[in-house]
């Protein structure tokens, strides 16, 4: 295969609600990504996701403005509940859906042969990383497009969007996961609750804020420390991978995976684009709608920049982080490893 | 910015959310609030399904630097949304949220992302941190931002006092990114 | 028929001599019938593998002894020098493999092979699409509970695949593309200089408070606590499970595999078995939660197990 020639990327957004997908279809999302209101999908959180009703009417509103929704059926059925992500695939090849973001055999499998004509996305959480695996998915499954693990540098991607025979979707904005999604049990460890299975990382019910005599804030994931911040130092989410531990090798707390960072991609930009990347994707199903708006424009404004031949305004990406820290993550350089 | 929460935080001062406006006293406040939650609500009936088994549960809203506390009680048949005072036993609730006045306005204002002010320390959650996480979500799917339909019930100087609030809510931001 | 009692791959990063030591020792000493050999966790982690003779000693001794022995794939193949790796151990002719990653089924799809402890088969309908294109035999994830394990082992009872259980040994958690070895070190991966050897079990991390919480082992996370499901075998070998795991740690892994062994065939009770397990002077707690249907990190006393 050859270098394929410049391609526009489509903007892939989240959704955790129908007013977030509003408000990433009137920001110019070219795809809108989002889940039904249990376990199938990664973001099973209390008060987010869709009705069937909520769905069928947002993929019209979608439809109407030229926007794509692609569903996410992106955990793993646990034995002997492998019916409930197959009717959500069939529900969403009735409501109309225009792909469906698969990570299980089975569940893929049941598309390809139920809905032929519906389009499979490679979901991350099936951890496809090399030519070989994904190649192997487009044989079996007739997947359309993969969504690339966030472990690769842009190098690396360039190589492979020359081997593979699908479309490739990268990660560039978001929350920034630090395992290999889709081969996780961190969670589970604690909680008892699987992200795999249950779609749930570091879920709400198990999480606990607890003030401390010295004025210190200890955040718990059912009850086993994640990190302890002093007066001053700005709080995060308990999420396994971004706590703060203890080791030998080190002196005091650190952090052992990743310091508390959200991915953004801003600067690779122009150099994904080049790279031949087909989708952008930016992580936040359960972010704010505002948040969905603000993130949405600004990538909208800076890929039709750079499509137009300009220099997109960088710092305006870079702003949206809003001085939370932010890292390129593995895109820039496998020192990151 | 960090608001540590006590359990007497209203000591440290009763301002309103706005140099201009001093805060109501509790009888005015009490019929006005009811207003409010019954606009809001008819609205957006959506928002109580999205509220699930969390429907029917109590959260206490704290205003650290106002003189008073919100008891919410988001269920559709027994709708509840009072001001309470901050002399003698807080109402029973599953989660409290404590703030300033103007960082939780942002939060219940869906054209401003207070997801950054969620997890951090500017709000303090304690109790069922689930519950919270759901209300928040079911607060942002609304057709229109609640800070709207409240604003709206006051005409022109509704809408002042929102533009306002989101300006300092704005200056604040800048603010906390200035820091290093 | 009976169950059989395998050694999963060594996921430590140990001396080239000491590993081979190792297996010497499971060959003439251990009961377990077959052994799992191939680095499964970093691809840099190479000298004992590369070393032809060493390695095909082992295999050969551990033949002799009457020990099934299985290779098993790497688990992250992401650059090109571990799709390299990945391609030439497709190719062992007259090997039984099993496979870590799905890169692997490019090249093995349509022959015989296992599915390892690190792919994602968490139902029945993808085990037996798997089956149908040649995986004979399956090592569960560690989190699934009974309930599924159940459903598993009725398909692979009516499919005719082996299906194998870890019953022993720290759980693997996590994977990543970055080495938290070398990241506690201040180093990168390209820059370990293997400081994984320093830890023959993982290194421990511990919370904030200092409880031991995980361990580190290169990209590899693992449960802090060694899982034992000693208790569950009989009741698993009756849902159908083939094969129980052990997985090698630095203990007295003839001791560890004796104890399961004659727990597996009825010499010893699992309480009997339970307690000379807890003589032996691992420094960790033991934890069974996943199997028992509640968090990873419990241990859930036998009474209160679900039914």
């Amino acid at each position: 295969m050859t270098t394929p020639a410049p391609i526009k990327p489509e903007l892939v957004c989240p959704a955790g609600t129908p007013a977030a997908l509003r408000a990433a279809v009137d920001a110019g999302a070219e795809n809108v990504y989002c889940g039904y209101q249990n376990a199938t999908n990664a973001r099973n959180f209390a008060g987010l996701n869709f009705t069937p009703d909520e769905m069928a009417q947002s993929i019209r509103y979608a439809h109407e403005r030229g926007s794509k929704v692609l569903i996410t059926l992106n955990t793993f059925p646990p034995a002997g509940k492998v019916d409930l992500w197959t009717d959500m695939a069939d529900l969403s090849a009735r409501l109309g859906a225009d792909a469906c973001i698969v990570a299980d055999i089975a569940v893929a499998d049941h598309i390809r042969r139920h809905h032929p004509q519906m389009r499979i996305h490679l979901s991350v959480q099936a951890a496809a990383s090399s030519p070989e695996a994904i190649a192997w998915y487009v044989r079996e499954f007739d997947v359309k497009r993969v969504v690339l693990p966030r472990i690769m540098t842009v190098s690396e991607i360039r190589g492979l969007v020359d081997e593979i025979p699908c479309e490739v979707e990268t990660f560039i904005f978001g929350n920034h996961g630090l395992m290999v999604e889709g081969r996780c049990s961190l969670t589970a460890y604690v909680t008892g609750q699987s992200t795999n299975m249950d779609g749930a990382c570091s879920p709400a019910a198990c999480v606990a804020y607890e003030q401390q005599d010295d004025g210190s804030l200890a955040t718990r994931l059912s009850g086993v420390m994640i990190d302890r911040f002093a007066a001053q130092e700005t709080a995060g989410y308990p999420t396994i991978c971004k706590g703060r531990y203890l080791a030998e090798a080190r002196d005091g707390g650190y952090y052992a995976f990743e310091e508390p960072v959200s991915l953004n991609a801003a600067t690779m930009l122009p150099e994904l684009i080049r790279a031949g990347v087909h989708a952008f994707k930016i992580e936040g199903r359960q972010r704010s709608r505002a948040y969905v708006k603000k993130v949405v424009a600004a990538f909208r404004e800076a890929v039709d920049t750079v499509m137009a031949g300009d220099e997109p305004k960088l710092a305006d990406l870079v702003a949206l982080t809003e001085g939370q820290k932010h890292t390129e993550g593995a895109l820039k350089s496998k020192t990151w490893r | 910015m960090t608001t540590s929460q006590t359990d007497h935080p209203a000591a440290d001062g009763a301002r309103g959310p706005l140099p201009l406006l001093p805060p109501p006293p509790l009888f005015l406040l009490r019929p006005l609030l009811a207003r409010i939650v019954r606009k809001v609500a008819a609205r957006n009936p959506g928002m109580f399904a999205r509220l699930g088994p969390h429907a029917g549960e109590h959260f206490l809203i704290d205003p650290v630097d106002m003189p008073f506390m919100l008891h919410l009680r988001p269920d559709p048949d027994a709708l509840d949304f009072r001001a309470v005072g901050r002399r003698g036993a807080a109402p029973p609730h599953v989660a409290r949220i404590s703030g300033t006045f103007l960082n939780l306005f942002t939060l219940m204002d869906s054209e401003q992302d207070g997801d950054a002010l969620f997890f951090s320390r500017d709000l303090v959650v304690t109790g069922d941190t689930e519950a919270v996480v759901c209300l928040r979500n079911a607060l942002d799917d609304v057709e229109e931002p609640i800070a709207h339909t409240v604003a709206a019930m006051f005409g022109p100087p509704g809408r002042l006092a929102l533009d306002l609030m989101r300006s300092a809510a704005d200056t604040r931001r800048r603010r906390e990114e200035a820091q290093p | 028929m009976q169950p059989e009692l395998t050694l999963g791959p060594n996921l430590f990063h140990w001396p080239a001599e000491d590993k081979r030591d190792f297996y010497f020792r499971i060959a003439d000493e251990s009961p377990v019938t077959n052994v799992y050999l191939g680095e499964v966790v970093c691809s840099k982690r190479t000298p004992f593998f590369d070393d032809i003779p060493i390695i095909d000693k082992v295999a050969d001794r551990l033949a002799r002894a009457g020990k099934r022995v299985v290779w098993s794939s790497l688990s992250e193949v992401v650059i090109r020098r571990e799709r390299k790796l990945l391609e030439a151990w497709s190719r062992q002719e007259g090997r039984e493999l099993e496979v870590n990653n799905t890169a692997a089924l490019m090249a093995l799809s349509g022959t015989p092979h296992r599915i390892g402890a690190l792919m994602n088969v968490y139902n029945e309908a993808t085990m037996d699409w798997l089956a149908r294109r040649g995986a004979t035999h399956f090592a569960l994830l560690p989190e699934l509970p009974r309930h599924v394990v159940a459903v598993l082992a009725e398909t692979a009872t009516r499919l005719d695949v082996g299906l194998e259980v870890q019953v022993f040994g720290r759980a693997s958690l996590a994977l990543s593309a970055r080495c938290y070895h070398a990241r506690a070190h201040g180093r990168t991966k390209d820059n370990c200089q293997f400081v994984c050897g320093e830890d023959a079990d993982g290194m421990t991390l511990s919370t904030m408070e200092g409880r031991p919480f995980l361990a580190i082992n290169g990209i590899q996370t693992l449960s802090h606590g060694y899982l034992d499901l000693m208790e569950d075998m009989a009741d698993m070998a009756a849902l159908g499970v083939t094969h129980f795991r052990v997985m090698p740690h630095s203990c007295d892994m003839v001791a560890v595999t004796c104890l399961y062994d004659a727990v597996l065939r009825g010499e010893i009770d699992a309480e009997e078995g339970g307690t000379e397990l807890r003589a032996l002077g691992i420094e960790a707690p033991f934890v069974n939660g996943f199997y028992r249907g509640r968090a990873g990190a419990d241990w859930v006393p036998r009474q209160h197990a679900p039914a």
